[in-house]
C-alpha cells in the first residue's frame, strides 16, 4: 500500500486487488503517476489570469465550469526549465482540502494498473525537490514512473504560504 | 425534537434576551411599572409553557424568579442583589435551554435548589417590610394579574392547543394582551387548588394596590400604545424562515447576477441584438430580486447590541465603576452575515471601553468629570456603509505609552515615530504585538485583542479607526459594508491584466496626460499629483504588484484611481479603466491568501477570473511613507503640527566667518543694516555703533568674521524694547522659504544645528545665545532683574526646533526653564508636584493640544492662578479667542519673540507688583 492511499475508498480498492490505478502524465519527459482517485478531471486550461505576487509555481487562476481553479505550474514546482515552443497545455484537476487545483503538465498518458507491492522507495540520491513530492517509484518496462504525492505537492505550498 | 419544542426554544431564547435588557433598564428606573410588567409577563409565559411541555426544572426556576418579581410589583425595593439574582436565574434557564436543545428535548438532570432557595429567601426578605405573613408569600404566585386568576376560575384545567399557540405568540412584546387577555398561564397540568385559593386570597388583600397599578400601567402605556400596536400588527404579518433557506436563496441570486452579467457581456458585443430589450427587463428584475433578497437578510444592528447592557452592567459592578450605556440608531439595518461577524468585535470593544477606557468614580471626580462614565454606541448609514461608533468619555489613550511600546516591540524606530501622525501612532494598538503582554493592558490602557478586532472587521471589508484625546476619551469608528455578498467594483487594467477595485474605496478618477492640466510630477522618484491644492501620493498598481511594466507605455499617461482607506488617501495609477461591475466575491485559494493586495477573486461576465484588489492591503503596503491625513478635520492644527518637517519658515541666509551658509529665522531679525566702517566705534573693549540715538553693541558670531577696513559692514539687528544688538556678518545671501528640519544637532554654543536649506548644509544660529553677549542683562532688567526673582517657567512644545530656539531665549530672560515635549509630559510633571510661576505652551500639539491643556489646568485649583501663555503658529482672531476661553492669559505668535518676552515680563511684573 502506498503512503498516499489514505482515503477509505482507495484502501478498499487496494485490499481487494492489491492494485492501484494511476493516471500517468509527462512532465519534462519524465513519467509521473497520480493515484486515480485523486484526479478529478483532466482539462485544457483556458484564459488563465496571472496572479501577481503569488508563488512562482502558481501559474494563475482560471474559470472551470463556474469554479475558480488555481493552476500550478508543475515544471516550476519540480525545478524544470520551461517548455520551449508552442504546445497545447494540459491540466489535471485535483480537489484538495475543499479547493480546486489544476496541475499543469505536458501531456497525459494512459491509465496504468500497478501492483501496490511493486512500489519502491525514493532513491536516496533523488533531487530533494523531487523527493519532497514523490511517493515512491514504480519500475515499468523501459521506464520509471514517479508517484506524485498530491498532498505533498499542494500541502507543502500551502504550508509555505502560511509560514 | 418536535416542532413545538423547537418553537419554544427559539421563542424563549428571544424572550430571555429581552428580559436581560429590560432587567438592566429596570434596575436603573425601578419605578417604571411598564418595564416590570414586561419582564414579569415574559417570565410568566416561560413558566407557563414549561409547565405544559413537562419541563419541571425550568418551571420551578421561572416560578421562583416570577415570585421575586411579583414582590417588586408590590412595591418592594429593587436592590442590585435582587436583580443580580434574577439575572443569574435567567442565565441558568438559558443554560438549561441550551442543554435541552443539545439533548433533543430532554431536560438535563440537575438541581436548582441553590438558586430557588436564594430567590425564595430574597422574596421573603423583600416582603418583610410590607409585613405580610411570610407563609403566604411562599405559596402565592404573588402579583399574578387579577384577570388571570379570574380566568383560571372560569376554565380550570382547560388547556387547548389554541391557547398554547397564543402563549407562544404572546412572547412577542405585546403589552395589551397581558392585561386584556391573560397568557395561557393555566398551562400547569394539574391545578393546584390550594395555590389558586391562596392567590385569590392574595388578590383580595392586594385589591387596591393592584387596581392602582393597573391604572398606572395603563397610563404608562398610553404613550407607547400606538407604537406597540403597530409592532404587533407587523409581527402578525411575518413568518419565520430558516436562515439556511435565506442563505440558499442568496446564493442563487448571486449566481443569477453572474449569469445576467454574462448575458449582458454577450449582448454588449452584438450591437443590434433582439435580446437587448428582454435582457434589459431581466436585468431590472434581477436587480430588484437581489435587493429584495438582501432585504430579507437585513437585521437591525440592535440585535447585536442586545447583550451589551447586561455585559456593561456586570462589568460595572465587577469593576466598581458607574457606567451608562447609550445606544443610538439601534434600528439601523445591516446584513445578518455582517451582523454576526461584528457582534464579537463590538462586544469586545465595549468591554474594553468599560474596562480600560473609563476611570473609576474617584478618578473621574478628580479629573473634573461626572462620576458616571458614558459609553455611547451609535450606528448610522453613510453611503453604502454602516458606521458604528463606540465612544467613551474616559481617560483616552496615552500617546507616550504607545510610543514606548512601539519602540519596545520594535514596530517602528524613534525616527519613524517622529514622522507619524497621532492617528498613525494610535493605530498601533491594533498591531498584534500590542495584545500579547498582559502588562500592556495596564500600561497602554487598551490592547487585548484589538488586533483580533481589527482582523475581524477587515475580513468583512470594514475598517476601524480611532480618535483619542487624553483625559477626554476615545472614539472608535467602524466602517463596514452593508453586505458582503455582492460588491460593486471598478474594473481597471494594468500591464495587460485586469483587476477589480471595490468602488466603496474609490473616491474619484483622474485622467492624466503629459500635456493636460493633471499631470504626474515627481519629487525625486516619488510620483505625486496636484489635486485641488493637495499633493496626492501616487503608486502605480503595476509597481505595487511587482508586475513588469512594458517599456513603450508612458509612465505619465493613464488613469489615477483616487482611493480612500481609513483616513489615508492615495492615487493608484492604472493603464485603463473599463466599466463598473457587480461581482460576487469568491474566496481565494489558500495558496494565494497570503497576498494582502487581494481580498478575493471572482468570475467576470466574460467568464474570466479577476483578482479583487484589497484597498486595505494596498494602503498598508504604501505604508506610512506617503500616508496623509486629508480627512483630519483639524486641518489647521495639522498644518502647524508638522512644523518640524513640513511647514515653511522664512529663513535669512548669510555668511559669517566661513564660506558655508548660516541662517536664522527671519522673524527673529528686526532689520538688516549696513554701517559705514567709520561709524563703528570701540569702547570698553567692544564694538559699538550709534543707532537711533543709543549705542548698539556689535557681536561677532565667531572670530573669523571679517572686520572690514573700509566700506560698509552688513549686520543683522535684533531689537527688544529699545535695546538693539548688531550681529556682524560677512554677507547677507538670501531670504528663503524652506521647511526647517534640523537634522544634526550641535554642541557649539550659538549654533542650534544644521539643516539642509536650498540643497546646502546650513548652520542654524541660536540667537538666544548672542543676545546676552551684547547685554549681559539682556532680559534681566528692570523689574525682573533681581536674582531672587529667578522664576520657574514650564515650556511645552512638541517641536524640537522651537524647544531649542525659544528655550534659551526664555532662559536668557531670567527664567529657570523646564522644557517638556508634550502636554502629557508636562501634566505628569505637574502631577508630581512641580510648581511653576509661568507656563508657556504651544497650541498645536498632538494628543493634548494647548487649549485642552490650559482648560485642564484651569480646572485644577492649584493652577488656577498660574499665568499661562499660548504660543502658536496660528494667530487668527478666532484662535486667540479660543485661547482666551481656554484660560490662556496671553496669546503670542510663535515667531514673535519680542512679543513673548514682553508677555513674560508683563506677567512677571504684574505678579511682582502683587507680591510687593
Amino acid at each position: 500500500m502506498t503512503a498516499t492511499s489514505h482515503t477509505p475508498g482507495a484502501a478498499a480498492n487496494d485490499s481487494l486487488s492489491g492494485q492501484i490505478q494511476y493516471v500517468t502524465v509527462f512532465i519534462g519527459g519524465q513519467l509521473f503517476g497520480l493515484p486515480i482517485h485523486k484526479v478529478h478531471d483532466v482539462f485544457v486550461p483556458e484564459s488563465m489570469t496571472r496572479v501577481p505576487l503569488s508563488a512562482p509555481e502558481v501559474a494563475g487562476v482560471l474559470n472551470l465550469r463556474g469554479r475558480i481553479v488555481t493552476a500550478i505550474n508543475m515544471r516550476r514546482r519540480l525545478g524544470l526549465p520551461q517548455r520551449e515552443g508552442n504546445h497545447g497545455i494540459m491540466a489535471v484537476g485535483i480537489e484538495y482540502r475543499g479547493e480546486s487545483y489544476g496541475l499543469i503538465i505536458d501531456e497525459v498518458g494512459e491509465v496504468l494498473n500497478l501492483d501496490a507491492a511493486g512500489r519502491e522507495a525514493n532513491p536516496a540520491n533523488l533531487d530533494p525537490r523531487w523527493a519532497e513530492i514523490s511517493g515512491g517509484v514504480h519500475r515499468l518496462s523501459g521506464q520509471l514512473m514517479v508517484i506524485l504525492d498530491v498532498e505533498r505537492v499542494l500541502g507543502r505550498m500551502q504550508g509555505d504560504m502560511a509560514a | 425534537m418536535d416542532d413545538l419544542l423547537r418553537e419554544f426554544l427559539t421563542e424563549t431564547n428571544e424572550s430571555l434576551d429581552t428580559v436581560d435588557v429590560e432587567l438592566v433598564k429596570f434596575e436603573q428606573e425601578p419605578n417604571n411599572a411598564r418595564i416590570l410588567d414586561n419582564i414579569f409577563r415574559l417570565v410568566h409565559t416561560i413558566k407557563g409553557t414549561c409547565g405544559f411541555l413537562g419541563l419541571p426544572r425550568l418551571e420551578a426556576l421561572a416560578h421562583a424568579a416570577e415570585t421575586l418579581m411579583g414582590k417588586f410589583r408590590e412595591g418592594a425595593a429593587v436592590t442590585e442583589e435582587a436583580v443580580s439574582l434574577v439575572l443569574q436565574t435567567i442565565d441558568r434557564i438559558k443554560g438549561i435551554l441550551a442543554e435541552l436543545e443539545a439533548n433533543e428535548g430532554e431536560e438535563p438532570k440537575g438541581e436548582d435548589r441553590d438558586l430557588i432557595s436564594l430567590l425564595e429567601a430574597m422574596s421573603m426578605a423583600e416582603a418583610a417590610p410590607r409585613k405580610e405573613p411570610p407563609k403566604k408569600e411562599k405559596k402565592e404566585t404573588a402579583g399574578t394579574l387579577v384577570a388571570q386568576v379570574l380566568e383560571r376560575e372560569l376554565r380550570p384545567g382547560e388547556v387547548s392547543l389554541d391557547e398554547l399557540e397564543r402563549a407562544f405568540r404572546e412572547t412577542a412584546v405585546e403589552v395589551e394582551i397581558a392585561t386584556d387577555e391573560p397568557p395561557a398561564e393555566e398551562a400547569p397540568v394539574g391545578i393546584d387548588f390550594a395555590r389558586v385559593a391562596a392567590e385569590i386570597e392574595a388578590r383580595m388583600k392586594q385589591a387596591s394596590p393592584d387596581g392602582k397599578e393597573e391604572k398606572a400601567k395603563a397610563s404608562a402605556e398610553d404613550g407607547e400604545g400606538e407604537a406597540k400596536s403597530e409592532k404587533g400588527s407587523v409581527s402578525s404579518q411575518s413568518i419565520r424562515v430558516n436562515v439556511e433557506t435565506l442563505e440558499h436563496l442568496m446564493t442563487m441570486v448571486s449566481e443569477l447576477v453572474l449569469t445576467r452579467n454574462q448575458l449582458l457581456e454577450i449582448v454588449r458585443r452584438h450591437e443590434d441584438s433582439e435580446f437587448k430589450v428582454p435582457l434589459q427587463r431581466l436585468s431590472n428584475v434581477t436587480a430588484e430580486l437581489q435587493e429584495g433578497v438582501m432585504k430579507t437578510r437585513m437585521q437591525p444592528i440592535g440585535n447585536a447590541w442586545q447583550k451589551l447592557p447586561r455585559i456593561v452592567r456586570d462589568l460595572a459592578q465587577e469593576l466598581g465603576k458607574q457606567i451608562e450605556l447609550e445606544m443610538v440608531g439601534a434600528d439601523t439595518e445591516l446584513d445578518r452575515q455582517v451582523l454576526e461577524l461584528i457582534k464579537d468585535p463590538l462586544t469586545h470593544m465595549v468591554r474594553n471601553s468599560a474596562d480600560h477606557g473609563l476611570e473609576r468614580p474617584d478618578d473621574r471626580r478628580k479629573a473634573g468629570k461626572t462620576e458616571k462614565g458614558t459609553i455611547r454606541l451609535a450606528a448610522y448609514h453613510e453611503g453604502g456603509h454602516i458606521i458604528i461608533e463606540i465612544a467613551d468619555d474616559g481617560r483616552g489613550l496615552s500617546l507616550e505609552r504607545i510610543r514606548q511600546k512601539i519602540i519596545e516591540n520594535g514596530l517602528a524606530t524613534e525616527a519613524e515615530l517622529e514622522k507619524m501622525s497621532e492617528g498613525q501612532i494610535y493605530k498601533h494598538i491594533f498591531a498584534p504585538g500590542f495584545s500579547t503582554a498582559a502588562k500592556v493592558t495596564s500600561v497602554s490602557g487598551r490592547g487585548v485583542g484589538m488586533d483580533v478586532v481589527r482582523t475581524n472587521i477587515e475580513t468583512i471589508g470594514g475598517t476601524v479607526d480611532l480618535k483619542s484625546v487624553q483625559g477626554k476619551g476615545t472614539t472608535f469608528t467602524i466602517k463596514i459594508p452593508l453586505t458582503l455578498a455582492i460588491v460593486s467594483t471598478l474594473i481597471v487594467e494594468s500591464c495587460g491584466d485586469r483587476f477589480a477595485i471595490p468602488q466603496l474605496s474609490v473616491v474619484e478618477l483622474v485622467r492624466v496626460q503629459n500635456n493636460s492640466e493633471h499631470r504626474i510630477e515627481r519629487i525625486k522618484d516619488t510620483p505625486v499629483l496636484r489635486l485641488r491644492n493637495k499633493l496626492l501620493p501616487l503608486v502605480p498598481l503595476a509597481g505595487l504588484l511587482k508586475v513588469e511594466m512594458s517599456a513603450e507605455k508612458s509612465e505619465d499617461e493613464g488613469f489615477i484611481v483616487v482611493m480612500q482607506v481609513g483616513n489615508v488617501t492615495f492615487g493608484l495609477v492604472v493603464d485603463g479603466v473599463f466599466h463598473t461591475e457587480e461581482i460576487v466575491v469568491k474566496p481565494m485559494s489558500k495558496m494565494l491568501r497570503h497576498i494582502t493586495m487581494f481580498s478575493g477573486n471572482t468570475i467576470l461576465g466574460d467568464g474570466s477570473v479577476i483578482m479583487i484588489v484589497d484597498p486595505n492591503g494596498v494602503a498598508s503596503a504604501i505604508g506610512t511613507a506617503v500616508a496623509t491625513d486629508t480627512l483630519d478635520s483639524h486641518a489647521d492644527a495639522d498644518a502647524a503640527r508638522g512644523i518640524d518637517n513640513d511647514a515653511k519658515i522664512s529663513m535669512l541666509l548669510f555668511r559669517a566667518g566661513s564660506p558655508e551658509p548660516k541662517a536664522v529665522p527671519l522673524s527673529l531679525v528686526t532689520r538688516l543694516e549696513e554701517f559705514e566702517i567709520e561709524k563703528i566705534e570701540h569702547s570698553n573693549g567692544r564694538d559699538l555703533v550709534q543707532y537711533r540715538g543709543s549705542l548698539m553693541p556689535l557681536v561677532y558670531p565667531n572670530y573669523d568674521v571679517r572686520r572690514r577696513e573700509e566700506g560698509t559692514q552688513p549686520m543683522l539687528v535684533f531689537s527688544d524694547s529699545g535695546r538693539s544688538m548688531g550681529l556682524v556678518v560677512d554677507e547677507i545671501v538670501d531670504i528663503v522659504e524652506e521647511s526647517l528640519n534640523i537634522q544634526v544637532g550641535s554642541d557649539v554654543p550659538g549654533v542650534l544645528g544644521s539643516a539642509v536649506i536650498k540643497g546646502k548644509a546650513t548652520e542654524i544660529l541660536d540667537i538666544g545665545h548672542y543676545l546676552p553677549l551684547a547685554f549681559e542683562d539682556w532680559f534681566k532688567r528692570k523689574e525682573i532683574s533681581s536674582a531672587a526673582l529667578t522664576r520657574k517657567l514650564l515650556f511645552i512644545d512638541d517641536s524640537a526646533f522651537f524647544r531649542n530656539m525659544l528655550g534659551p531665549v526664555m532662559k536668557a530672560a531670567g527664567f529657570d526653564v523646564t522644557i517638556c515635549a508634550s502636554a502629557t509630559e508636562a501634566m505628569r510633571l505637574l502631577g508630581e508636584g512641580a510648581a511653576f510661576d509661568v507656563i508657556v505652551s504651544d497650541i498645536e500639539m498632538p494628543v493634548v493640544n494647548g487649549f485642552e491643556f490650559a482648560e485642564m489646568l484651569r480646572r485644577d485649583a492649584r493652577f488656577r492662578e498660574t499665568p499661562i501663555i499660548a504660543l502658536s503658529a496660528l494667530c487668527t482672531p478666532a484662535s486667540i479667542e479660543r485661547g482666551r476661553q481656554s484660560g490662556f492669559d496671553e496669546y503670542v505668535a510663535k515667531f514673535d519673540r519680542p512679543g513673548l518676552i514682553a508677555a513674560l515680563k508683563e506677567i512677571s511684573a504684574a505678579d511682582y507688583g502683587i507680591a510687593a
